[in-house]
């Protein structure tokens, strides 16, 4: 028999009310899990950002194009390393609402800038070798049931081909690419850029935007800087930013998504501190002849506080457990349904970890006032309530 | 001051050779309001180790609050009490909590067992306070419930046990620290008539067989009967005070308790 046995005996006093307060703290922790995977997922660009790469657009929009030229310019910047293009391309797959980003490329700049991203090397030979060959990733893939080898038109909504008006893009899928890393978005369609800029109607030698390598991250808001004055003044002037802060911009389009999340997890989590607090002071309050029992039988007020204060955290970090438990559960079974969706919708092991912190933390908060009464409860008028 | 070491003082007749309790014109005022309200008068009690002491008077006389000053739950306004040989009044909050666990086994009148803790589990309750190994404490708890006589009901629950016997588990409680005083506040209180008689019966054994002093508050006649004084309190004053602080007591032959 430990101290323990004390605390799980106070928290089997009342079956009901526990149970309730439980349930209602392990709600309120499967919200914040499952309000952290949708937070990561919409933020995915962010978190998975190297800090090696810059993206630079037009200083206007990110729908303003700008000179394919620039990338050799770009690579002469002091602390460049590397530059590649990217566009959008915005092409519909049979439905509108099969929405996918899809962009043309340099195959070997692409894979260079993009470690993360595995390619066969039988994929990169047959992308190489096919002009209109593309590839895909492997949740994009499962999506649509593709195989290697099959052709995938895309209806233009921006790009339309060469005396080809409205005719839909064809292009065959010559291998399919994964990642190691949690997160990365397994759910783009690349093709070939000299494919493209030949084929398309408008616009050749424009593209998108740009990725740049650094070699040194420190330097990156001094090199950014460098880049936008190189062209500074002319047709098309830049906005440089890390990725990690063109991911989040991208990401705001949706909303402020970490005020939203934060706003509600707020409310959640004040709601649990009264629900919680309540339960813990009526309980102390109930118990107040059993606390002057335990103090006439030799419990210091300072070993008394504790004992509540331990009730307490054992409570609300349990309920904390059981939810984030559950949250991990629930992303077992949506994140292989919605990969092709959200491909970034996972529970980060830094979110389990703050989850059960704030656990503690709460339990601390909610026991501190009922734990304080307990130990300040004079013996001798505790008694009387026997 | 543990029972083995007093027990050698012997039973509840009068054997005594040292103070087990000593009160010194002690006072204890309450503040109601702005109005002090005394409750002690400048009262002295000795208490002889190995005596058993029933405390009677009217509600309001002071018993309890004369109980809870020996018990070291209040402190005196004035005066002194010693127990034990220990000015428990000099004594700080945390030392005196120590004193309590080592030295009082304390009965109320309903036994306040937990409810979600077996006999076993409520008698060992005091023992958390110990450093004793779990085989130790296992030890004293069985010795304790069969001092009560409820080596088979250790695994019970608090409803399924009857109100003696939940009595008896919490007199097991009070001995399983081996204090040399048993402080008993209205201990058959909401007991039949049956079951007092064997809880007093057992009060008188532990008295009588294994030396503990036992301090009883009690309104009830009958059960001040088994105890061997029986001093009255009346308006914070020992009513059958003397002259020069004397406690005149009237002693009784403990009845039913045999030898």
């Amino acid at each position: 028999m430990s101290s323990f046995t004390l605390i799980s005996a106070a928290l089997r006093r009342k079956k009901t009310r526990t149970f309730l307060t439980f349930s209602s703290v392990v709600f309120a922790f499967l919200i914040f899990g499952v309000l952290s995977m949708l937070q990561t997922a919409f933020s995915m660009g962010v978190d998975i950002a190297n800090e090696d790469r810059l993206v630079v657009r037009h200083r206007v929009s990110l729908f303003q194009l700008l000179p394919q030229s620039y990338e050799a310019d770009m690579e002469e910047v002091s602390g460049v390393i590397d530059a590649m293009h990217m566009t959008w391309f915005g092409g519909v797959y049979q439905d509108p609402s099969n929405f996918f980003m899809q962009s043309p490329v340099e195959p070997s700049e692409y894979l260079d800038m993009y470690p993360e991203v595995q390619l066969s090397d039988e994929a990169k030979r047959r992308w190489i070798e096919t002009r209109n060959g593309a590839v895909a990733g492997r949740a994009l893939v499962e999506r649509f049931g593709w195989e290697v080898g099959d052709r995938i038109p895309l209806q233009p909504t921006i790009w339309q081909q060469e005396g080809r008006d409205d005719e839909a893009w064809e292009f065959e899928l010559v291998g399919v690419y994964t990642s190691d890393v949690e997160g990365f978005d397994q759910t783009q369609f690349l093709f070939r850029y000299d494919f493209f800029d030949e084929a398309r109607s408008f616009g050749r030698g424009q593209v998108g935007w740009f990725a740049v390598r650094i070699a040194d991250p420190e330097r990156a808001p001094e090199i950014a800087a460098a880049i936008d004055s190189a062209f500074q003044n002319s047709a098309a002037e830049t906005k440089s930013e890390s990725e990690g802060a063109f991911a989040a911009g991208f990401a705001n389009q949706v909303g402020n998504l970490g005020l939203i999340v934060t706003s509600i997890l707020g409310a959640v989590f004040f709601t649990i501190l009264l629900v919680a607090g309540n339960t813990m002071a009526q309980s102390v309050r109930e118990r107040i002849g059993e606390i002057g029992l335990l103090k006439a039988l030799g419990f210091t007020g300072a070993r008394v506080q504790r004992l509540v204060l331990m009730e307490s955290v054992t409570l609300v970090t349990t309920a904390g457990f059981m939810g984030m438990v559950l949250a991990v559960g629930i992303e077992r079974v949506l994140r292989p349904a919605l990969a092709a969706y959200f491909p970034g919708l996972f529970l980060r092991s830094e979110d389990l970890l703050l989850g059960l912190g704030l656990a503690v933390v709460t339990g601390l908060i909610v026991g501190i006032f009922p734990a304080r009464r307990a130990m300040r409860l004079e013996t001798a008028l505790a008694l009387r309530r026997l | 001051m543990r029972a083995t070491e007093t027990s050698a003082a012997g039973g509840g007749n009068g054997a005594a050779t040292a103070a087990m309790v000593d009160v010194r014109n002690v006072t204890r005022t309450f503040q109601r309001g702005r109005t002090p309200v005394p409750v002690l008068r400048d009262l002295t009690l000795r208490v002889e180790t190995g005596e058993f002491v029933a405390l009677m008077g009217p509600s309001g006389s002071g018993k309890s609050t004369l109980l809870n000053l020996i018990a070291g739950l209040d402190r005196p306004s004035g005066g002194e009490v010693i127990v034990g040989g220990s000015p428990i009044h000099r004594l700080s909050e945390r030392r005196l909590a120590g004193w309590r666990a080592s030295n009082i086994g304390f009965v109320f009148q309903f036994s306040n067992l937990l409810g979600a803790l077996n006999a076993e589990r409520n008698v060992a309750v005091p023992l958390l306070l110990t450093s004793f190994s779990a085989r130790e404490r296992r030890r004293r708890v069985a010795i304790a419930l069969e001092i009560v006589g409820l080596s088979d009901r250790g695994k019970h629950r608090p409803r399924e046990l009857s109100g003696g016997e939940q009595q008896r588990v919490g007199i097991a409680r009070a001995l399983v620290n081996d204090p040399a005083l048993l402080v008993c506040d209205e201990p058959t209180g909401d007991l039949d008539r049956a079951t007092s008689g064997e809880i007093l019966e057992l009060l008188a054994v532990l008295n009588r067989d294994q030396g503990k002093t036992i301090l009883m508050v009690t309104h009830d006649p009958v059960a001040a009967e088994r105890a061997s004084r029986t001093l009255h309190l009346e308006d914070g004053r020992l009513a059958d005070c003397g002259h020069e602080g004397t406690v005149v007591q009237r002693t009784h032959e403990p009845a039913g308790v045999a030898g």
